[in-house]
């Protein structure tokens, strides 16, 4: 089973945890639990409170919170490195867990399917990876929390030899080394 | 040009009972083949392990330039002259142009002892002879076939050269989980025998090439996590890392004097091509383009660099000269060339060249300006030329598995090699050692 089919499931649970917090009654005092109190900010991106008000504690329930954080692959079309607009959500819940957590690592991996060189793929590869790592430090994580490798066609999550399996392994792993959501 | 699948080559290659990770079979030869016949070299003593006559007839039929006789076709297996009567090679269906016989023997200090003459039937006379000696029959073999090959066609013989080639198993199906795989990179005949494992890592292994001196190679390896290119002493299996450098350390390619080496760096910002001084460590930078730079190799005569670009907006082939910096374009055919490879004259530029999007080994002549698509397979890969420009050995996919084939310059023999471990890959035919 392709990880994202996994990714989509967790984010399938958290997205129902989300909407069971959702409705539960709004009158939580501040002294109330983190939990549920900022499950609920999460539940919607557009929530002021995101700004940062709850400082250090943040981090710890956002993992349970955001859908988008607990995608992580992004894909790309067939020699392209630019990110596409499915990407983005994803893209920007990461940039400000990173910005959020300074004590956050991420070693941002690139990937290419396996047509063409092998190491043409893995320049291609660096550029995936560098168009996501630009992408989060535009939208506010430090460089020195983004570590970018390329594995070129070497690491495929999907066997074939079709566009299906192509798709699937035209890639940009974000894998946390530090302070994971 | 004749499909022929022969199994003579494969029995033969099996018989021997020696294990060997590549068998080799020849998809296509060409309908024109010099007939040959080698008839098995008499040997008094006890079973040898290898059966030397086999070993050269399987020799020169990968070559796809010669027919061997088979030995159930043979009338009589003489071994001397006074024994050779040329009616009995000059039918139809039993006969051949040439005719090989040869004497085994022990020397004082315990090595083999090959005698061999080779006849021309039509002419009735004998070409030449030769001996040598040696300590493994099959390099005594190999040795044997390249002086015969020498003799018939005017080229020197590759059969005694090596190739380096990397698998990859997974131990894992992919997607299941993190990533579990097994890399090896092997050192082997280039008839698939005497194969060895040099190195093995849960990391990825690429572009493995030769240092000019047939001993050391050098090659990317991810065992410390990052990519990193790394020199090893294929005789004392002592291993150097040359970069650790951030980001792409990639294609590795050592100049013909074996004092540089060629390489891809992003260090500073994008793919670039390098070259490093080994004595000093000293780098040089190539290129300098915001495209991507990639997979160098060198002009025989270390004048200049070939290296894939995609500064035009698509990956194709360019030139660099090393002492002006001159860059021109050297590839114009479809919208992608890449990974080339040069023949030891530097005439002729193989490459991967795409065509509708299926990948295929392209020959292009520098001096004439004709290009060539030489294969039928799809996913062809690393092409890379043996040392008497005779065949390029290259990587393909076959029933969803990595399996290495070869096929001649001009496109007429082609040869396979399959495997029976995980995906073979990556092949590096040595120079001549």
């Amino acid at each position: 089973m392709p990880m994202s089919n996994r990714n989509f499931l967790f984010a399938l649970i958290a997205v129902f945890a989300i909407s069971a917090c959702s409705s539960t009654p709004e009158d939580t005092t501040a002294d109330d639990t983190m939990a549920a109190d900022t499950t609920t900010d999460y539940s919607s991106p557009d929530d002021d409170v995101s700004g940062g008000a709850m400082g250090g504690d943040y981090g710890a329930q956002q993992e349970m919170t955001d859908p988008a954080l607990q995608e992580r692959v992004v894909y790309f079309d067939f020699d392209k490195a630019n990110i596409r607009p499915d990407a983005v959500a994803t893209l920007q819940a990461h940039a400000q867990y990173l910005s959020e957590n300074p004590g956050a690592q991420l070693r941002v991996e690139g990937h290419a399917d396996e047509r063409g060189t092998r190491e043409y793929n893995m320049a291609l590869g660096e550029r995936r990876a560098k168009a996501v790592a630009s992408f989060l430090a535009a939208n506010g994580a430090s460089a020195s929390q983004l570590e970018i490798i390329s594995y070129g066609e070497e690491r495929p999550v999907a066997l074939g030899h079709d566009e299906a399996a192509w798709s699937q392994n035209r890639r940009s792993e974000l894998n946390y080394t530090a302070e994971a959501p | 040009m004749i499909k022929r699948l022969l199994l003579m080559s494969w029995l033969a290659l099996c018989a021997t009972g020696l294990r060997a990770e590549l068998i080799i079979e020849i998809t296509e030869g060409i309908t024109d083949a010099t007939s040959i016949a080698i008839v098995p070299f008499a040997w008094s003593g006890p079973r040898l392990p290898e059966d030397v006559a086999t070993i050269v007839a399987a020799d020169l039929h990968r070559s796809g330039q010669f027919a061997p006789l088979e030995r159930s076709k043979m009338l009589s297996l003489p071994s001397r002259q006074d024994q050779v009567f040329y009616r009995d090679w000059q039918s139809k269906t039993n006969g051949a142009e040439y005719l090989v016989i040869g004497r085994l023997g022990r020397t004082d200090d315990g090595k083999y002892r090959v005698d061999y003459e080779l006849f021309d039937v039509f002419q009735q006379r004998k070409v030449n002879s030769w001996f040598a000696t040696g300590g493994d029959l099959r390099a005594l073999a190999h040795h044997v076939s390249d002086v015969l090959y020498q003799e018939l066609t005017g080229i020197r013989g590759a059969f005694s050269t090596k190739m380096l080639y990397v698998t990859m198993e997974y131990l894992q199906e992919p997607g299941a989980g993190p990533s579990k795989q097994r890399y090896r990179l092997y050192m082997a005949d280039v008839d698939g025998h005497n194969d060895r494992i040099l190195m093995e890592s849960s990391e990825p292994i690429l572009s493995p090439s030769w240092a000019p001196n047939g001993r050391h190679i050098t090659y990317v390896s991810f065992k410390s996590t990052r990519p990193a290119i790394y020199i090893r002493d294929t005789k004392t299996g002592a291993e150097k890392q040359i970069t650790n450098f951030r980001g792409l350390n990639g294609a590795p390619r050592f100049s013909p004097d074996g004092r540089q080496m060629a390489m891809v760096l992003s260090k500073d910002g994008n793919p670039e091509i390098y070259t490093m001084d080994l004595r000093s460590g000293k780098l040089r930078r190539i290129t300098n383009h915001y495209a991507i730079d990639t997979e160098p190799t060198w002009a025989p005569d270390g004048q200049s660099l070939i290296f894939t670009s995609e500064r035009g907006g698509s990956p194709q082939i360019y030139r660099q000269y090393l002492d002006s910096g001159k860059v021109e374009r050297l590839t114009f055919e479809g919208s992608y060339n890449a990974r080339p490879a040069l023949t030891p004259d530097g005439r002729f530029l193989a490459m991967v060249h795409r065509n509708n999007g299926v990948f295929h080994i392209a020959v292009k002549d520098l001096v004439r300006g004709t290009f060539n698509v030489l294969t039928r397979t799809q996913l062809d890969e690393s092409p890379s030329i043996a040392p008497n420009a005779s065949m390029i050995i290259y990587a393909t996919m076959e029933n969803n598995r990595g399996v290495l084939a070869a096929v001649s310059l001009d496109g007429r023999v082609k040869v396979k090699l399959p495997s029976r471990v995980g995906n073979v890959r990556e092949p590096a035919w040595s120079p001549y050692l």
